[in-house]
């Protein structure tokens, strides 16, 4: 398959929905390609009700001309203005050539996981994890869970698996009450905000919601039983069928960092107009801070309507995003982890999981990329993408080089992204072919 | 600071790493320095196939010499190093092809290597993922094929478990005259010192004839038993030396991960360390006309590598003419992890008496020199 | 809870799910574990969004799919480890 868009949007969140929807009111051909089998990117799963600016996104963008590729995912950015996809949802692995005068990447996050003994047992998974594994099928009516880690997330989640009938256990947020209340506060500026954490306690009430708490081991045999908790001295054993445990969100940097978009303190970085460093290449949503799905959905919207040169229409919503600075940095210092979290690990315990690469041999490495070559850390499939925010954390060392594919591509879709590039590798293998035999 | 030492080491990849070890263990008393992460140069992107090559009668010596110290090494190798005597098996598509195969057969029992001739029905057995068509194979069952960061970083651990004194993330700034500069100021002193930058060897040497030539390797999830041997296509021998033009080979790894690891591609003139998809589609499509069903592999990452190529392919092992301190193990071309081992000892040998396990002669610096002289 | 409707093969037994499933619920319906890891252990899916490779599986005889980012059909052939 080959398709040429004027604007092509990567990720089908609430940033990229917003942005191909403003983009294609210009008439530009527009492009949406996410590697999930429907639009809403992580937060707008399908499933439980949406809330109601979701089903308006999703409405709009379902009266949009805009051309969707759900179950797509991008591997390759061959040359510019090209990016090569493969199919995700089908198993016979396509490959498609998607040319494009501009890109957004609204690429979103992914949960940060840190790990400690048990972390890798059977029905431990993220927060965020379990969500989209309940959205996608999985029954958990009656079953005992417990949410852990930290950040908004923890609270949306007890609240939609409590609403699908899960016991909700227990509620582990690491960061401490006072850092908690302070954030609260923060909130008071937003008050669609604190409606929506309220309407989360209350949802699962039921729970018991710790504050300065984590879990520091899951327990069973093949597959999880209990989990132990810690809170200040206090340890003690909470029987449950499933951890939900996440600590917050990193951003999808790949596919930026692939393009050669200028990353600043961990995020990519953009003008007023989500414009990268990269000329025809925008940005919105949280590869450029995690600010939540308002803010993702104004950025989106900026992007989307400057990649059609609609500045003066975008130029209303810029006002309007400075409001949210506030919130993105209170965020952060609420969700910022405590130093003790880097003493969960044993010396056992898996931190590659592609790999098993347990913690104690990744002492004395200088860098990922030196752990990587020793120890195999960050060798796998997923590339590092799980494995290195925990190594951030635990060891400080800064993220390894991006290399192609940016995910899994069959060898014939490698082959594929030659054409794009607008080679003939054909030429390199006549050349050959003069002074070998070929079959 | 200053120090005082029998002998300094630059660089600790894979060649380093041997030299290192080698000269400790002959009671010298070693320091390495490493700018960066020990096996982290050309070491980190080689294939690590070790593997014997008649390209000339020099290389078919130093090859075969060196595997013959891998295989004596491999029992003390740890698991990291993924080491694995898998042999290499040279694929031949036609009758003509099957004629090299005997002759390469009977050249390389000449040293000692034995081989053995597949032909069309046993390879289908040996390899079934093989096209059919094609004519038949030399069997080298002594090849093998390790994981070079991994086996340098052993050595070098080795070497300092011998008393030897590793200078990590230290560059070395200048090395000549008895006398090697770090970038922090710390001077080394040595009436020996070892050049073993690789391909950045001639950034202490001035018009040191080394050219950086590219390469590009891709490397799959894991799919065990998908391939048994190295797999190399007979062909590889013309196009590997075609030195002008840009060629591509059938070359398939399997990795002892289950992994499969696809070469190769060579290019001059490419210095920037990005994926050139032309020589990624060139090699695929090569594998996918040996081996079809490679095309369904889920590929993992691409990368590149450089390989320190000298004129004549043959690495630079001994001393550097204008400076009696001054010694090169540089120049390792596509075969640096299998000689490794091999100029480490032949190295040392001259350092230390003179007599070498196998005659030093055309690997000399000094060569290019001479024909120079010539020209 | 609306009738399942799609049938599809999870190591051979049959399973069946509603329309909207992820191949990876299918697989936590079926057993406790989507792969084995690379020191032997069960390993089941973390992330749920297409990150952490550990829902691979074996669908219609393509290796290594991420299960989770792939809808149930009917008839499907999955595998694991
Ligand atoms: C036999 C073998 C098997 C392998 N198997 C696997 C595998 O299964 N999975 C896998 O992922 N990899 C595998 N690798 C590859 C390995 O992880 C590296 O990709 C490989 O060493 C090549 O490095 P690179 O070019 O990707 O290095 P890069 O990481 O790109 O680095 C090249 C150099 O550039 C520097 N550099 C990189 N980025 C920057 C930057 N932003 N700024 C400044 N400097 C920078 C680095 O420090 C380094 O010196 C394998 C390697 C070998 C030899
Ligand atoms: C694609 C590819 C495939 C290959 N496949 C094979 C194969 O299958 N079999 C095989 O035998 N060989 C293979 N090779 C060749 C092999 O990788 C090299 O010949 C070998 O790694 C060279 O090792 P080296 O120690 O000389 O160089 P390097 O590994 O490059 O080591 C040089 C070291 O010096 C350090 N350094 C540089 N400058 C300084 C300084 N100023 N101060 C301090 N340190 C410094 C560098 O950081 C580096 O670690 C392959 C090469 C490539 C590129
Ligand atoms: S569960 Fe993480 S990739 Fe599927």
């Amino acid at each position: 398959m080959k398709q040429h868009f004027d604007i092509l949007v990567i990720g089908a969140g609430p940033a990229g929905i917003a942005a191909a929807v403003r983009a294609a009111e210009s008439g530009a051909r527009v492009g949406l390609l996410d590697d999930n089998p429907a639009p809403g990117g992580q937060i707008w799963r399908k499933g439980a009700a949406l809330p109601a600016a979701a089903r308006d996104w999703i409405a709009k963008l379902d009266a949009s001309p805009v051309v969707r590729l759900h179950g797509w995912h991008v591997f390759a950015h061959p040359a510019s203005g090209v990016l090569m996809a493969e199919s995700t949802a089908a198993t016979d692995r396509e490959a498609a050539e998607l040319h494009y005068d501009k890109l957004v990447l609204a690429t979103g996050a992914r949960e940060r996981f840190l790990p400690f003994p048990g972390w890798t047992l059977p029905n431990v998974m993220g927060a965020g994890g379990l969500d989209a594994m309940v959205r996608g099928g999985l029954p958990i009516s009656g079953k005992r869970v417990v949410v852990a880690g930290t950040g908004p997330l923890l609270l949306a989640v007890a609240a939609h698996l409590a609403h699908r009938g899960a016991k909700v256990v227990a509620i582990c947020e690491q960061a401490p009450v006072g850092r908690l209340a302070a954030f609260s506060l923060r909130l008071l500026d937003q008050p669609g905000k604190v409606m929506q954490g309220i309407n989360y306690r209350w949802a699962s009430r039921n729970a018991r919601f710790h504050t300065g708490c984590w879990p520091i081991a899951a327990n069973g045999q093949g597959s999880l039983e209990s989990v132990t908790l810690q809170r200040n001295d206090q340890q003690w054993d909470v029987a449950c069928d499933y951890l939900a445990c996440g600590y917050h969100l990193v951003p999808n940097l790949e596919l930026p960092v692939l393009l050669g978009c200028r990353i600043q303190n961990g995020f990519v970085a953009t003008d007023k107009w989500q414009q990268t460093s990269i000329p025809g290449v925008l940005c919105a949503g949280e590869p450029t801070g995690i600010g939540g799905v308002e803010l993702a959905i104004l950025e989106g919207q900026i992007a989307g309507l400057a990649a059609a040169d609609r500045i003066s229409v975008a130029s209303g919503l810029v006002q309007k995003r400075s409001r949210f600075q506030g919130f993105v940095r209170a965020l952060a210092n609420a969700v910022e982890l405590d130093p003790q979290l880097r003493t969960l690990p044993s010396a056992e315990t898996i931190v590659c999981r592609c790999e098993d690469v347990p913690f104690h041999v990744l002492g004395g490495y200088s860098s990922q990329r030196d752990a990587k070559l020793h120890t195999r850390c960050g060798m796998g499939p997923c590339q590092g993408r799980i494995c290195g925010a925990a190594t951030q954390f635990l060891f400080g060392w800064g993220a390894d080089s991006v290399r192609p594919p940016v995910l899994t591509a069959s060898f014939s879709s490698l082959a594929a992204a030659s054409c794009a590039a607008g080679h003939a590798s054909n030429d390199i293998l006549n050349q050959n072919r003069k002074d070998t035999h070929t079959l | 600071m200053s120090e005082d030492w029998d002998v300094v080491v630059a660089g600790a990849g894979i060649v380093g790493a041997a030299c290192a070890n080698e000269c400790v263990s002959r009671g010298l008393r070693t320091a390495i320095v490493e700018a960066g992460e020990i096996g982290g140069g050309a070491t980190a992107a080689g294939m690590g196939h070790i593997v014997v090559m008649d390209d000339s009668p020099a290389q078919l010596a130093l090859t075969s010499y060196s595997q013959g110290l891998w295989r004596e090494l491999a029992s003390r190798l740890p698991a990291s190093v993924e080491y694995e005597s898998c042999g290499t098996l040279w694929v031949a598509s036609d009758d003509e092809e099957m004629k090299e195969v005997h002759r390469k057969r009977a050249l390389y029992a000449t040293v000692g290597i034995a081989s053995e001739v597949l032909d069309s029905r046993a390879l289908s057995e040996a390899e079934p993922h093989l096209s059919p068509a094609l004519a038949g194979a030399l069997l080298v069952p002594s090849d093998g094929v390790l994981y070079p960061p991994c086996a340098a970083e052993f050595l070098v651990r080795e070497a300092v478990r011998l008393g030897a004194k590793l200078y990590s993330q230290f560059k070395v700034i200048s090395a000549g005259n008895g006398l090697v500069r770090l970038n922090d100021g710390t001077e080394l002193r040595a009436p020996r010192i070892i050049n073993a930058l690789g391909s950045e060897a001639s950034t202490l040497v001035p018009d040191l004839p080394i050219r950086k030539r590219k390469g590009h390797l891709v490397i799959t999830d894991r799919y065990p038993g998908f391939v048994h041997h190295q797999l190399v296509e007979l062909g590889y021998l013309k196009s590997a030396h075609s030195i002008a033009t840009d060629s591509v080979a059938f070359n398939v790894q399997p990795r002892k991960t289950g992994q499969v690891l696809l070469g190769s591609s060579r290019q001059f003139g490419a210095e920037d360390s990005t994926v050139d998809y032309s020589m990624v589609a060139a090699m695929i499509d090569r594998a996918r006309a040996f081996m079809p069903e490679i095309g369904t592999l889920s590929a993992i990452r691409i990368w590149t590598g450089f390989r320190a190529a000298t004129p004549d392919k043959l690495p630079q092992i001994g001393p550097w003419q204008e400076d009696p301190t001054l010694f090169l193990a540089a120049g390792h071309e596509g075969l640096g992890i299998t000689t490794s081992l091999g100029t480490a000892k032949v190295l040392v040998d001259y350092l230390m008496d003179g007599e070498t396990g196998i005659p030093i002669d055309p690997y000399l610096p000094a060569r290019f020199v001479r024909s120079e002289a010539h020209a | 809870m609306p009738d399942p409707s799609i049938s599809l093969l999870v190591n051979g037994a049959s399973v069946s799910v509603t329309p909207g499933t992820t191949v990876a619920a299918a697989i936590l319906m079926s057993g406790p574990r989507a792969r084995i890891s690379v020191t032997g252990e069960p390993r089941a899916p973390l992330c749920g969004m297409g990150i952490c490779f550990e829902c691979r599986a074996t669908i219609n005889g393509f290796a290594h799919r991420r299960s989770c980012q792939v809808l149930c059909e009917p008839g499907m052939d999955v595998r694991t480890a």
